[in-house]
């Protein structure tokens, strides 16, 4: 399949953005119109007077891309071109879940026929990891760091998923970069549905997450084997179908222990409680979803 | 020699300002409007989803965003898929849009919005006065006032005339005065929808996103290439200066109405006082102004039309034999104790060998009506300072003492 998404760009070693980037244009196919907040993925793939894009593209800002999504469709449908272009946003989890709610939750309400792939790296990459509304519970970044009397974040995920089928979306898919298929497949399938559609592909970074750049789809897949990152889908409001685990379910600590932002769980007094209670949240989706 | 406005008064309907403004905007062809309701924008959005529910409106699609913020950001991305767009809003809802305006021209994006101009929170008012617009002053979009509503209807074929021309590129706010002129029922020409399609050429932009045409839009520039952006923006602006009249003029060719170009003078050419103000309250001016001259008060008004870009030579060359130069603010610089219109006179008079004194009255925030007396008042002030000079050079105009 021909990448949409030339090489040379900005992205880190093992970066995954440019991963999810490139699979979501796998599913979208060439004739899109890409939508891009701004986040690392605008930055290293855009440094004027070059780009990394083989698609129509445009970046305005970091809390409108949903907006911006919505007026490119507005006008392709007033020119008499809306079967010439699918209109596909791709955003950071900080561009979606926190600064772009507000726009993303009026193009949804609004029914605009787009789709929207939220690239979770589970943090505020471009400026320095930060945490932000999808950082999960106990991760250190550089606003939520562990210390003498902090475990990192004391907030879990945020359910974004969730919010989006709440907004009555046709289709609202979780994926992974650790599974190329799964999510081509399903942007794949957003794209093709009418009316606004959402993927959220779980992407880790190993610049903000601390494992080493060769383990971006490990680490992926580990978050999925774990049941932390469960994969479904949802249809007009109901789940159709789940990527089972089943007996190759693994503790939560094989995932936390690849990666830095958890290591102080390890270290610290009281470290193992705050692990039960991670491996509390991966049950709950094990039970919720029947992983 | 300025064009004589030859209106025809057999055209004339009463109606209101936002009714006039809206139907200019259906005039104009838009392919996308895009707006949020605020007071006293209102009437403006309300009158353009009625012209929607009826079909009036053909290849226009009429988003009702959730939000100002969402209303410009949509119309990033339709103005960059090819689009003709409309907007109108004003005070929070304007200042909401503060981060897409300077997105907007710095993707040179030809952006028409109506701004129905009004006071900002706090304390929260909805009456007139020029804040809104004023503060979005370095925002790169060019800023046209009109003094009534047919100008202001007029004024937004021009407006797509002047950005959406390949050597401008910038996006335009028309600014009207809430309520004065959005509310007010008066007689005006509509804007012809024959002459408009005779004088406005579709939109037919050169860059824009299309799969057949992969392009970029909104890079990121490092220190090598940003500063070129922004300079190529001002040489933009620059242009637009002779734009603007250019358009007035061959909107005068084709409809035979006429309003001033950057500028419009009212018996300035013997006068030794100038008088300068923007939008509505010129109306008020003029009027004093023949009071006066009946008394041979050799006063004169400088109407400025374009407040972006600022015209520089235009002012220069009105007031240049003044004695003296009185600027109406209906916003404050907080912090200078000017208003901008003042400030910005001044600062085109310096280092020229113009030497007339100026001065400045802030008047009208927050809707303060804005009485003849008072304007006889400051007219009364300035010349005074024809005799002994300026005593104080800005001042706030009518200030309730009993009330501090
Ligand atoms: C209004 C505004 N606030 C803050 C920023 C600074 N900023 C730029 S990108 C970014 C974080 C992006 O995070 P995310 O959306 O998760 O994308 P990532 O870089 O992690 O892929 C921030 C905070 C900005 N550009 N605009
Ligand atoms: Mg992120």
């Amino acid at each position: 399949m021909k990448s949409l998404l030339a090489p040379g760009h900005r992205g880190c070693a093992g970066c995954c953005d440019a991963m999810a980037a490139k699979f979501a244009l796998m599913g979208a196919g060439e004739d899109c119109i890409v939508i891009n907040p701004t986040g690392c993925l605008e930055v290293m793939t855009t440094p004027y007077p070059e780009t990394a894009w083989d698609v129509p593209w445009v970046h305005s800002l970091f809390e409108n891309a949903a907006a911006v999504g919505s007026g490119v469709e507005a006008a392709l449908k007033a020119l008499g071109k809306a079967d010439k272009a699918k209109v596909l946003v791709m955003g950071g989890d900080g561009a979606t879940l926190d600064i772009g709610m507000r726009s993303i939750s009026g193009a949804f309400e609004r029914g605009h026929d787009l789709t929207y792939v939220c690239i979770d790296n589970e943090a505020y990459m471009n400026t320095g990891v930060q945490r932000s509304g999808a950082t999960p519970f106990n991760a250190s970044t550089t606003t939520s760091p562990a210390g003498k009397v902090s475990f990192g974040n004391d907030r879990p995920k945020k359910n974004m998923p969730a919010i989006m089928v709440a907004h009555g979306a046709p289709y609202v898919a979780t994926t992974s970069i650790g599974y190329p298929k799964d999510m081509i497949n399903k942007v794949k399938k957003a794209v093709d549905i009418e009316g606004p559609t959402y993927v959220h592909a779980h992407a880790p970074c190993t610049t903000g997450w601390g494992f080493d750049t060769s383990k971006t789809v490990e680490v992926a897949k580990m978050a999925v084997q774990t049941g932390l990152w469960p994969l479904y889908e949802v249809e007009e409001g109901e789940v159709t179908k789940v990527r089972k685990i089943g007996k190759n379910i693994r503790p939560v600590e094989d995932y936390l222990k690849m990666q830095r932002r958890f290591k102080h769980l390890f270290t610290m007094e009281g470290g193992a409680e705050e692990i039960a209670k991670i491996q509390a949240l991966a049950n709950k989706n094990i039970e919720v979803y029947g992983l | 020699m300025a064009p004589e406005n030859k209106l025809d008064k057999s055209k004339m309907v009463v109606v209101e300002g936002s009714y006039a403004v809206a139907h200019a905007a259906k005039v104009c062809r838009p392919n996308v409007i895009s707006a949020y309701p605020i007071t006293p924008q209102t009437h403006i959005v309300e009158d353009l989803s009625q012209f929607m529910a009826d079909g009036e409106i053909p290849n226009c699609e009429y988003i009702n965003v959730e939000s100002e913020f969402s209303a410009l950001s949509a119309l990033v991305g339709s103005s960059a898929a090819g689009a003709r767009c409309y907007s109108a809003t004003t005070s929070q809802g304007l200042e909401l849009m503060h981060e897409v305006l300077f997105n907007i021209s710095g993707m040179r994006l030809p952006v028409v919005m109506t701004i129905a101009n009004r006071a900002v929170s706090a304390p929260i008012s909805i009456w007139n006065d020029h804040q809104d617009a004023i503060s979005q002053r370095d925002t790169g979009w060019l800023q046209l006032y009109a003094e009534n509503t047919q100008e202001i209807s007029d004024m937004t074929a021009q407006a797509y005339k002047i950005s959406e021309d390949k050597d401008i590129l910038m996006p335009s706010m028309t600014c009207m005065d809430g309520f004065i002129l959005s509310h007010v029922y008066e007689p005006v020409v509509l804007l012809e929808q024959d002459l408009t399609d005779e004088f406005l050429p579709a939109y037919e932009p050169e860059h824009v996103l299309d799969p057949k045409n992969p392009l970029s839009f909104g890079a990121f520039a490092d220190p090598n290439y940003y500063t070129e952006f922004r300079y190529l923006q001002e040489q933009a602006m620059q242009k637009a200066l002779k734009k603007i009249e250019d358009v007035a003029n061959e909107f005068y060719d084709v409809y035979g109405r006429y309003y001033g170009g950057l500028i419009d003078e009212y018996r300035t050419d013997d006068a030794d006082i100038i008088i300068m103000a923007m939008g509505s309250i010129v109306g008020t001016i003029k009027d004093v102004i023949d009071k006066l001259r009946d008394r041979n008060v050799k006063v004169g008004l400088l109407k400025v039309r374009s407040f972006r870009p600022f015209p520089v030579e235009a002012i220069k060359n009105v007031v240049k034999d003044a004695k003296v130069v009185v600027v109406l603010d209906k916003n404050i610089s907080l912090g200078l104790n000017e208003g901008a219109l003042f400030t910005e006179t001044k600062s085109s008079l310096y280092n020229t060998d113009i030497r007339v004194p100026v001065v400045g009255y802030m008047i009208g925030h927050g809707g303060r009506d804005i009485k003849i007396d008072t304007i006889e008042k400051i007219i009364d002030e300035a010349e005074e300072v024809m005799k002994t000079g300026i005593k104080i050079e800005s001042q706030f105009t009518d200030v309730k003492e009993e009330l501090l």
